[in-house]
């Protein structure tokens, strides 16, 4: 990916490690959700991360959140290190998540949800917050009398809105968007996309996008990282990415979503077997056992990510 | 605070009573769903007379809870022979007037609910927040503790605590409020891991939320449910274990008009005067199964599983 210049998140080998078992019955094991992943978000631009559930997206984003921090790697905002429980964090990275009927407090009204953030990291007045909260409302397409309201009033992508413009009220720079439209209606997930959109080309926010449905994120990405077993196996400008996948993987991936074309030919590529638990990973490339192009060489040793025709790739036998 | 713009004062005057009318729509959902109990309306219409009539003993009660009569010994109730309407439930073995000591008696056991239940659940409810959020070696102690404290019968308990902390009504509600708070330390504990782990605990996290904030003002609120429930049916339980203390004479001390130890008075005129053994005890069941319908109720209520919409 391009240099560090006018990033506002930089992210370095980010690493986040689980250990499970240890009890008296079971030897202790380490998971690693996520592996060496590096990326860098600017204003104005949207990074999507794809991958199959259990590859690490949420992971990703719990730690760029700082949510859970990292086991190992840096993650930098504006050149300095972000610390957790920081409110300089906080006011820079803000996160939505994919349920928004779980990610508003049940017993809040609307108005107190949204002015949260800002009650807890600001001196502001009541009517300063209240002023804030309405106008955010506003933004995200919410009308004035919906202040007063609790959340179960709510269809699930008015939710979504408020959940949004809950993230907004603090004026981050940066949005972490884990799966924002998946638990939503087709109809509705357009609706919520061209929000993100106006709001990203308003407000000039970097997004981080984290989705498993190729449709939505060919339809906002600026750069894509395709993520499988924790780690990054292609990653670059969206455009080049989808144009010609040149990982076996990503290919495979693109294959499977479905078009609304129905002259489009179908070259379908099948994967056989399953994602291998990330407790017992393959030796060699993690991909190897579902690949029809693997041999001795992906077997033996995991390919490094390395830059190759226009974007950065892990793979001994690109397709391109 | 005069400076505020006056455009804020104006939407602030329109929200009022938009605000109003959400919490009137919300008690009205609560009514409608409640009010489809009988049963448990009744208990609700029985619990209210009880509380007016503890309010306004001094002015029901026709003589005073400890005024004797020495010319009307263990006088039978007005409609059996013998009985006087002077004396409408009769009168004991010491001529004092069975329906004013009943009325001064509900003071006692509402109070003695009152106080318990409060006991209880503040000392419960901390515990299980604390136990269910912090979790880890402390969640273990805690839990541990408590399950030390349901292993022993609860009246058996309270006994022991009782002999230790000497009779009287005061320690009797302290050692039977000890009894009850397991089982709110569970439920508040149960509840807690359940919220805990919701993303809109993780977004007030995000939002900046120290772990207090977290517990008292973003969990808590959420486990509430069924911790009132609880507390309704603990309200009767702690009635009906301070009557069985005063009843063992470990409990509220004569001449208190105690329910329970109105009944230990009366118990060796069993045969010769049944109406100062039945009416007590009435008065206890009457009460405990009003509440606990009154619980039941409620539960349903609140459970919002069980709303159709």
């Amino acid at each position: 990916m391009s240099g560090a210049g006018g990033a506002i998140v930089s992210a370095r080998n980010l690493s986040r490690h689980y250990q499970v078992g240890g009890g008296a019955f079971s030897k202790e094991r380490t998971v690693r959700a996520l592996q060496d992943a590096s990326f860098d978000l600017f204003p104005g631009k949207t990074l999507a991360v794809v991958g199959e559930s259990g590859c690490g997206k949420s992971t990703l984003a719990r730690v760029v959140t700082m949510i859970e921090e990292p086991s190992s790697g840096t993650l930098e905002i504006g050149g300095k290190a972000a610390l957790a429980n920081a409110v300089e964090t906080r006011r820079t990275i803000q996160i939505v998540f994919q349920n928004p009927y779980g990610s508003l407090n049940p017993r809040h009204k609307i108005g107190a949800i949204l002015e949260e953030p800002l009650k807890l990291n600001t001196d502001m007045s009541a009517s300063e917050r209240r002023r804030i909260g309405l106008e955010t409302m506003e933004r995200v397409g919410l009308r004035p009398e919906h202040y007063n309201r609790y959340p179960h009033m709510f269809s699930g992508g008015q939710r979504q809105r408020i959940a949004i413009a809950r993230a907004l009220t603090l004026k981050p720079k940066v949005l972490v968007l884990d799966e924002p439209v998946s638990a939503l209606d087709l109809s509705i997930q357009a609706q919520v996309l061209n929000l993100l959109a106006d709001l990203q080309s308003d407000l000039g926010l970097a997004y981080l996008f984290i989705s498993h449905d190729l449709s939505v994120v060919r339809h906002i990405a600026d750069d894509i990282m395709v993520m499988y077993l924790g780690r990054a196996v292609e990653a670059g400008d969206a455009r080049t990415v989808f144009a010609a996948p040149a990982h076996p993987y990503t290919a495979a991936l693109m294959s499977a979503t479905p078009s609304a074309d129905p002259d489009r030919k179908k070259t379908r590529i099948m994967l056989t077997g399953e994602l291998p638990s990330p407790l017992n990973p393959p030796p060699g490339c993690a991909f190897n056992p579902r690949c029809a192009h693997a041999d001795g060489t992906c077997r033996a040793s995991r390919p490094p990510l390395e830059p190759h025709s226009g974007r950065d790739l892990a793979c001994f036998h690109p397709l391109v | 605070m005069t400076d505020i713009p006056q455009n804020d004062v104006a939407s602030a005057e329109e929200a009022a009573p938009m605000h109003a009318a959400v919490e009137r729509r919300a008690l009205a959902e609560f009514w409608f769903y409640f009010s489809e109990n009988r049963g448990a309306v009744l208990g609700l219409a029985v619990f209210l007379t009880l509380i007016v009539v503890a309010i306004l003993a001094p002015v029901i009660a026709p003589y005073g809870p400890n005024v004797q009569d020495r010319n009307a010994l263990l006088v039978p109730p007005f409609w059996q022979e013998g009985g006087s309407t002077a004396f409408l439930l009769g009168t004991d073995a010491v001529g004092r007037d069975m329906l004013s000591r009943l009325i001064y008696g509900a003071r006692f056991s509402l109070f003695i609910g009152l106080v318990v239940v409060s006991i209880a659940l503040a000392g419960g409810v901390t515990l299980g927040l604390i136990s269910g959020y912090v979790g880890g070696v402390v969640d273990t102690i805690i839990m541990r503790v408590m399950d030390v404290i349901l292993a022993f019968p609860s009246l058996l308990l309270a006994l022991v605590l009782v002999a230790i902390l000497g009779p009287g009504l005061m320690n009797a509600m302290i050692a039977i409020a000890i009894v009850l708070q397991p089982h709110f330390v569970r439920l508040t504990r149960a509840s807690v891991l359940n919220e805990a782990g919701r993303d809109y605990v993780t977004s007030a996290r995000v939002a900046g939320a120290s772990p207090f904030y977290l517990m008292t003002r973003t969990i808590l609120p959420n486990c509430l449910g069924p911790v009132i429930v609880q507390a309704t049916l603990s309200f009767s339980n702690a009635i009906l274990d301070a009557a069985a203390l005063g009843f063992l004479g470990m409990g509220a001390q004569p001449p208190t008009p105690e329910w329970g130890t109105m009944l230990a008075e009366a118990r060796e005129f069993i045969l010769r005067a049944w109406w100062v053994v039945t009416f007590p005890g009435l008065a206890i069941l009457i009460t405990v199964l009003a509440i606990n319908l009154m619980g039941d109720g409620l539960r349903d209520a609140l459970d919002p599983k069980l709303k159709r919409s």
